[in-house]
């Protein structure tokens, strides 16, 4: 029985604030809340504003200020409900302000998958601020202790009386209490959540998506805008040796050209330089981008070549520079070891392809710059604006528009200085976007790397060794010219596997940066989950062991893991052990869980595969087991993706498990298709035909189950990406018995 | 001069007639509803109807769509209640939402010639579509939760 009804019984499209005299059948919507009625937004001039996330207006709208850019995590959506829950707000008649770039936010640096994580707490007590003051308030005027009242749908209520009063009410008398301590706030008890952790709320944003009318950076109008695309250099670092203004002048539309300073490194969040075309539309800028003939001086990055830059990366793992862990005597234990596994791995370098590029609206004005854009850090946009420009970041208002995507692209603010400079040079309001050729030639790129591992095995069968060898140009060569170590990537996979062995040694080899490199979803836990969990398959297989089985018996008994005993300092995502432990408890429950989910050790059809991954990252913990198949012409399908989630407690298991489907195609993606090539320090690829993500019919079945959990709320958009490519690795083993060690797997024609 | 007709309403065009009808809908016109993602045809992002046939608009210029009606994202219902546009939001569907104009404008042409697509011929009719969030798995359910709205309202 499908869940349809006749709307006009129902009563949806009022309960969408949508008036129709037309018959129109709508889903039924009995699970799901609809969406806020207040989005327009609350006209009261008289406003309780406790702290800088809620304000309540006499007019009985809560006001809560989204500090977080929006990127298809739904955050949009569940920092509203934390701050309602513990508010006792009425879903319908909350507005959601997308906050400026503002330090009295704390960080609105949306990556690293925190802000959750981060701000779960601080949210909390926001709402239960507010909700004690109106409490307080309403007290006051019944002359009834606090402790009678409680809140609910926007009323204060003395369930005694019977009497309530709306939070509008309340708002003269709420702002003349006093903001209570933080140690005397009382928060609610998790069986009294209303919002959090239930699946039932709609996107705050799904209305305007499905009708086209919401806006991204690529949508923002100003009056008098004009249109702006930059020839930017093919070899990082290149400098303009000469253009022909003229030539794309002379395109209808173009109305002005100008010369942007040259790179010079480390490149940070600095345009990367080159020459603006100005024009009255997008088309007539790209045309006259296409006219100019720009010649480069030569770069020093132009010996980056993906052949023998690999070659070399090979080389740099034999020869480490830096052992970042050490526990016991590997080169010993393998020299005693009863069979010795060794194994390289590769992946190479990716790139973010966001569905919308980066784009800004910049308008500097009588000394003031109003900016928008599609941002993930508008405070650092607006202190790398400033620090370019010379206007006072106080005169510089970052509004953060929808993200069409960001995967960590868009966590650099290059784009939106570009615009800035425009702008006040100009001085007309630009909007500058970049084309997806400029999104894939000239981007903040995720490093390419090699790997080599060894493991010896005893002569009980035990793994008594277990050696990482990677190389992978740092993102610190962003930040300082000629870095070429990575750091606290390490952190993410390679100094932090949890396999209980007596011999451990990680190090890392040199590898100089010829291109920007920056973070991309998960960041450098894709190269070192996808070593580290393939290479556990290949012991269990070479022991002749069930991989599932044989993976529960690497990772060991229950225990927490203090890798700082083994020589390693891990900074475990910016979070203290206390707080968010590594425990293997988890790691074996998330693995227990998408097994079953699987029905792992069952009997599968011929031709048919399931391998199995887990890793944590961002604190959170998710174990996949896919299911491929091989067919008769050498070609692999997945078919199924179970995935098992603990990422502490759940807030918005409905975005949870979105995250996790997208992650399973994100990760799919780079596992057959996606590879960056560079010739000469130039980055072949330039569109989606030679940079190829997953479409459909590439896309399986993927399935979430959620570890119901009270810890602190761990990470949540990255940590499902590391373990599918080698679980997909590991179930094509399992199904042809053919090992993969090097993506993107395309090149082996088997998609 | 070209007239376009975009949503029912005709609109003076008076650029370049080369210029694909991606930037006249969204610079000129202010359409801004339907989105860029490659400029090559490749992503789908930019899809609209003309005459009901889902074309790419980033690659198809002005002058070869003259005196044919244009379809965007912003016409395809007067009060956003198309079935389509229902079953994407009682999905959740969307993550980013940056392609779902695109993914919405390919869904409604395919349920248009087909009313009951499997899902063979969702991945077929989709293929051109990307998202890059890998939101496929819930377009798949929405389209055909919408074949059986769409199919629900016939039969009313």
């Amino acid at each position: 029985m499908k869940q349809i009804e006749n709307v006009s019984r129902r009563g949806f499209l009022k309960k969408l604030g949508i008036s129709s005299t037309a018959l129109v059948l709508g889903v039924q919507l009995p699970s799901m809340l609809t969406i806020p009625k207040a989005l327009a937004g609350s006209l009261a001039t008289d406003k309780f504003a406790p702290n800088v996330y809620v304000q309540i207006g006499t007019d009985n709208i809560v006001s809560i200020v989204v500090h977080r850019s929006e990127m298809g995590q739904g955050i949009r959506t569940s920092i509203p409900m934390i701050v309602a829950d513990e508010l006792g707000a009425d879903w319908e008649k909350i507005d959601i302000i997308q906050g400026l770039g503002d330090k009295k936010y704390g960080s609105q640096n949306t990556d690293g998958s925190r802000s959750v994580r981060r701000f779960y707490q601080p949210l909390r007590e926001a709402g239960a601020s507010a909700r004690m003051m109106l409490q307080q308030a309403a007290a006051k005027q019944w002359q009834v202790d606090i402790s009678e009242t409680k809140a609910d749908n926007n009323f204060i209520i003395h369930e005694k009386s019977g009497r309530q009063l709306s939070f509008g009410s309340l708002v003269p008398a709420a702002s003349k209490m006093v903001l209570p301590e933080t140690s005397a706030l009382i928060l609610k008890a998790k069986q009294d959540f209303k919002f959090i952790g239930k699946s039932d709320v709609a996107l705050v944003d799904g209305e305007k998506i499905a009708t086209g009318a919401t806006t991204f950076g690529f949508d923002v109008e100003l009056d008098n805008m004009q249109y702006a695309v930059i020839a930017r250099p093919p070899v990082l670092a290149a400098k303009v040796k000469s253009f022909n203004a003229d030539a794309a002048k002379a395109i209808n539309g173009v109305v002005d050209v100008v010369q942007l300073a040259d790179l010079e490194e480390p490149a940070v969040f600095k345009p990367l330089g080159g020459v603006a075309v100005i024009a009255t539309n997008t088309w007539a800028a790209i045309k006259g981008r296409e006219a100019l003939d720009v010649q480069w001086h030569e770069s020093g990055h132009q010996v980056y070549n993906s052949d023998s830059y690999k070659e070399a990366l090979a080389k740099s793992c034999d020869n480490p520079a830096k052992v970042l862990r050490s526990k016991g005597d590997v080169a010993k234990a393998l020299s005693d070891a009863k069979q010795v596994l060794k194994a390289s791995y590769y992946v190479p370098e990716l790139i973010h392809v966001p569905m919308e590029p980066p784009a800004a609206t910049a308008h500097y004005h009588d000394g003031i710059f109003d900016i928008w854009a599609c941002t993930q850090t508008p405070q650092s946009a607006q202190g790398t604006v400033a620090q370019i420009t010379g206007v006072a970041a106080e005169n510089i208002n970052i509004n953060v528009t929808l993200l069409g995507g960001g995967f960590g692209r868009k966590s650099k603010p290059d784009f939106v200085v570009e615009a800035a400079i425009l702008s006040k040079q100009l001085n007309v309001p630009i909007k500058l976007v970049w084309t997806r050729e400029d999104e894939i030639q000239n981007g903040y790129y995720h490093a390419v790397s090699y790997q080599k591992l060894a493991a010896g095995i005893d002569e009980n069968g035990q793994v008594s060794a277990w050696q990482h060898h990677a190389a992978e140009p740092p993102i610190g060569a962003t930040f300082s010219k000629g870095a070429d170590l990575i750091s606290s990537e390490a952190d993410l996979g390679l100094i932090d596997m949890p396999y209980d062995i007596a011999n451990i040694s990680c190090a890392v080899g040199k590898a100089p940066a010829h291109t920007r490199i920056g973070w991309m979803r998960s960041v450098t836990n894709i190269n070192h989950a996808f070593a580290v969990c393939s290479f556990a398959d290949e012991l269990a297989n070479a022991k002749q062991q069930d991989s599932k089985a044989h993976l529960l018996a690497l990772i060991g008994k229950d225990r927490k893991i203090d890798f700082s005993t083994e020589n390693a300092k891990y900074g475990n995502y910016g979070e203290t052990l206390e707080k968010f432990p590594v425990e293997t408890a988890r790691m074996k429950a998330v693995i227990e869980k998408a097994s079953d989910m699987a029905k792992w050790g069952r009997k599968l059809p011929k031709g048919h595969g399931l391998g199995i991954a887990m890793h944590r990252s961002f604190v959170s913990y998710v174990a996949c087991v896919v299911e491929v198949s091989e067919n008769s012409d050498g070609k692999i399908k997945v078919h199924d993706v179970w995935m098992a989630v603990d990422c502490g407690l759940a807030v918005n298991p409905e975005r949870i498990r979105s995250q996790m489907e997208g992650a399973a195609i994100f990760g799919l993606s780079l596992t057959f298709f996606s590879e960056l090539t560079a010739k000469d320090g130039v980055i072949q690829q330039s569109n989606f035909d030679g940079y190829e993500i997953a479409r459909y019919s590439d896309a399986p079945t993927t399935h979430v189950e959620i570890i119901a959990s009270d810890a602190a709320p761990g990470g949540v958009g990255e940590p499902g990406v590391p373990p599918i490519a080698p679980a997909i690795c590991n179930a094509i083993f399992n199904a042809t018995g053919k090992r993969y060690r090097e993506l993107p797997l395309k090149q082996y024609g088997i998609v | 001069m070209i007239t376009l007709t975009v949503n029912g309403k005709a609109h003076q065009f008076n650029d370049d007639g080369e210029m694909p009808l991606l930037w006249a809908l969204r610079d000129v016109l202010k359409y801004s509803g339907t989105k860029y993602g490659c400029g090559k045809g490749l992503c789908g992002a930019c899809t609209v109807h003309v005459d009901g046939q889902p074309i790419r608009s980033c690659i198809t210029p002005v002058s070869a769509i003259a005196e044919q009606k244009i379809t965007t994202i912003e016409g395809l219902s007067e009060q956003g209640d198309h079935p389509v546009q229902q079953a994407w939001q009682s999905l959740n569907v969307p993550q980013c939402g940056y392609c779902q104009s695109g993914q919405i404008m390919s869904a409604v042409a395919l349920l248009d010639r087909n009313a009951k697509p499997n899902d063979q011929d969702i991945d077929l009719a989709m293929s051109g579509n990307i998202c890059r969030c890998g939101t496929y798995q819930r377009i798949k359910k929405a389209i055909h939760l919408a074949a059986d709205l769409a199919t629900e309202v016939k039969g009313s």
